[in-house]
């Protein structure tokens, strides 16, 4: 359902913040597409925003940020993985800070719902010096945002907005504010001693970040979006996010402490809250975040068992942890897995490599599935670009008859993200056996949901743009051979094609080309479009 | 309403379970109810089991229902039953597409709504409300066929 907008609305908590971005008047919202932040800028965009797709997230947190050196209010939406990209930026804009406000959307996935690790990214935040909320829900995801603006603008430094899949994918009542913010004051200002990052810039501007970051902590024991729920003398629970919201369930009569701002910590607020109880309980998914800072302050905390470092909290799980039953869990039952669609054009390469017994050097998108029986075909897959570089150390390092059978597997937007360097890493630290890169180009974005990329010549909003050329950007880059296949070309030429890059000392890049098929209909519309004559006028 | 209502929705991915968990939220909203839905989309479900939770009452706390407490569980797909069966509550209501007669359907993909006709008949939602938010749901030209396969699943026998 298109998301129509209304002052009180059942929506998904990617949509309240898109929302909340609209009604800030944000300038600007730049990202990558990934489980489970992807509808964020789609639904800013659908709304009547400006988002954007970049070709990765640390090209989105720059062009943001500099959205924020010019004054204006400005959003890098991302998943959990996508801020290891953007963290190059991510730590050095804490320093610089901003003219404007500069909010860091991380969504993150405990339980691996759809992603190749489930790391805790409130590390980020104490690691790069950033001030930290946490929604529980979709209502306070909009309310939040505000909250996150006025931290960034008072103290012009990066807000990390830390979202979990049950925030950004549950949808629950979202009442909106009166009106919206008026618009901050654009306009570029030189700032060369706070914004240019040589080491003499360097440690006065790291003072100052703990300098502000001491005030934003002050701030945060008196006015911060902290909750508490005053119950039992029994038992009193310390939590965040969407861990707040199981623990009213499974523990209605307990007293509660819920943070909204979970870095810089309001200590005083945690002890006075403890003062009196008999047990203090944290509750909280993933990494024993709060647990560690709480018991490192002082306070005699509990935490949970091991085993619920695992996976997402549930309401059954609350009770376990305050039970403290660290027995075994009934495993859940067995869902069917997840598969190539029916007439997918992955199917055929995969069945290709497999049959070959190829070794795979696989990447992050739908074609990973390609490790599935009965296809077998991928031997690794680590992170957004991988399979370039992982593929060349295999090739240097391998005996020659297995290095011939070593390729790399990428898709046509994750090369657009990050396949680019490992080309150049390709063409200028050549395996002597050469190698075989394979670009699968299905023409979208399929796994998160068909988005736009640099190599689709469209973007976020549908409108033509330049297209990233494959072919041309191989040439370029310096690969000895590059060749197109397409699904008229038959199976046997693909296989005879592979067997002769293969056995050339080569450097060979070769764009399998057939579009996904949910995709096909949207693109056999844009081929049209693109053959009409424009419209006389 | 006093209790919460917890309707659990599964099936595989492409079948519609997410859309037919959309719709039971949408119309306990406008039903003017504190209503919470949770679900899990991505890759990870391409073409594999999908489940989406749907909570509405008075009010409702977390986004997903606690194992075992499901008041109702929607199955679109018969081989997904048997997975989704622990979420069920002692006493609790399975509806299952071997309830809907698949041929009298106009649309064969539109049996998602036709169990969520068969689950209406148990709720305190009024059919006009379902209607409204089936018609919201759609583009146009299907709006027939969903509001038929509604209807079929009104009248769907036990």
């Amino acid at each position: 359902m298109a998301l129509k907008l209304a002052e009180k609305m059942l929506i998904h908590g990617d949509e309240a913040l898109a929302v909340a971005m609209l009604d800030a008047r944000v300038a600007l919202g730049a990202g990558y597409p990934g489980t489970p932040s992807s509808e964020i800028l789609e639904t800013f965009s659908q709304i009547g925003g400006r988002g954007e797709w970049a070709p990765n997230e640390k090209v989105a947190l720059e062009v943001a940020l500099g959205a924020a050196f010019g004054g204006a209010r400005a959003v890098a939406a991302m998943k959990h993985v996508g801020l290891n990209v953007a963290a190059d930026p991510f730590f050095t804009a804490a320093y610089t800070g901003t003219a404007g406000a500069l909010v860091v959307v991380s969504a993150d996935d405990p339980g691996m719902a759809s992603s190749q690790n489930e790391q805790d990214n409130r590390r980020y935040a104490e690691a790069a010096g950033a001030p930290m909320l946490e929604p529980a829900d979709a209502q306070e995801t909009y309310d939040f945002f505000f909250t996150a603006l006025e931290i960034a603008e008072r103290w012009r430094i990066p807000v990390l907005f830390r979202m979990t899949t049950r925030v950004c994918h549950s949808k629950s009542v979202v009442v909106r504010r009166g009106a919206p913010l008026p618009p901050p004051a654009y306009g570029f200002e030189h700032d060369r001693r706070g914004r240019v990052m040589v080491p003499g810039n360097a440690r006065p501007a790291h003072r100052r970040l703990r300098a502000k970051l001491a005030e934003i902590a002050e701030w945060n024991e008196e006015s911060g979006p902290n909750l508490e729920i005053s119950g039992s003398r029994d038992l009193g629970i310390i939590t965040s996010g969407v861990s707040f919201l199981h623990v009213r369930e499974a523990a209605p009569e307990a007293s509660v402490l819920k943070l909204g701002m979970t870095y810089p910590f309001p200590f005083r607020k945690i002890r006075a809250f403890a003062a009196g109880l008999k047990q203090i309980v944290v509750i909280e998914e993933g990494d024993p975040f709060l647990t560690t800072a709480i018991r490192a302050n002082g306070l005699p905390a509990e935490g949970k068992a091991e085993m619920y470092r695992f996976g997402e909290l549930s309401v059954e799980r609350v009770r376990r942890i305050l039970a403290g039953d660290a027995s075994p869990e009934p495993a859940p039952p067995p869902g069917k897995p997840p598969q190539f669609c029916v007439g997918c054009p992955h199917r055929r390469t995969f069945e290709i490599l497999g049959k070959m017994d190829l070794i795979v050097a696989g990447d992050i998108g739908c074609y990973t599935l390609g490790v599935l029986p009965p296809f077998n075909a991928m031997d690794s897959c680590v992170c957004m670009g991988a399979s370039i570089g992982v593929g060349l150390g295999l090739r240097h390092v391998l005996p020659e008859d297995q290095a011939r059978r070593v390729v790399s597997v990428i898709g046509d937007s994750t090369f657009a993200h990050s396949g680019l360097t490992g080309l150049a890493e390709m063409a200028y630290n050549p395996p002597k056996t050469g190698h075989v890169l394979l670009i699968l180009d299905n023409g979208t974005t399929a796994m998160t949901g068909l988005q736009d990329h640099p190599g689709t010549g469209y973007t976020l909003g549908e409108c033509a743009t330049t297209r990233m050329d494959f072919e041309a950007v191989g040439r370029a880059m310096g690969m000895h051979k590059v060749h197109t296949v397409t699904q008229k070309d038959s199976a046997e030429d693909f296989e005879r094609l592979l067997r002769d890059s293969l056995a050339s000392n080569d450097l060979t890049l070769i764009v399998v080309r057939n579009p996904c098929l949910l995709a096909a209909k949207k693109l056999r519309a844009r081929g049209r479009a693109a053959a009409e004559p424009p419209a006389a006028g | 309403m006093e209790k919460t209502v917890n309707v659990k929705i599964a099936g595989l991915g492409g079948q519609g379970v997410i859309r037919a968990s959309d719709i039971l939220a949408e119309t306990a909203f406008r039903a003017g109810l504190a209503v919470k839905k949770s679900e899990l989309h991505g890759m990870s479900q391409r073409g594999g089991s999908v489940s989406s939770d749907v909570r509405f009452g008075r009010e409702v706390l977390s986004p997903m229902i606690p194992a075992g407490e499901s008041d109702y569980l929607v199955v679109v797909s018969s081989d997904q039953v048997e997975n989704n069966l622990p979420s069920l509550k002692p006493g609790g209501v399975l509806i299952r597409p071997e309830m809907i007669d698949e041929n009298a359907l106009t649309n064969k993909k539109s049996l998602n709504v036709a169990l969520l006709g068969a689950l209406s008949t148990r709720l305190e939602l009024p059919e006009a409300l379902w209607l409204e938010t089936i018609r919201e749901a759609f583009k146009p030209e299907l709006f027939e066929a969903n509001a038929n396969a509604f209807r079929l699943g009104r009248s769907a026998k036990e």
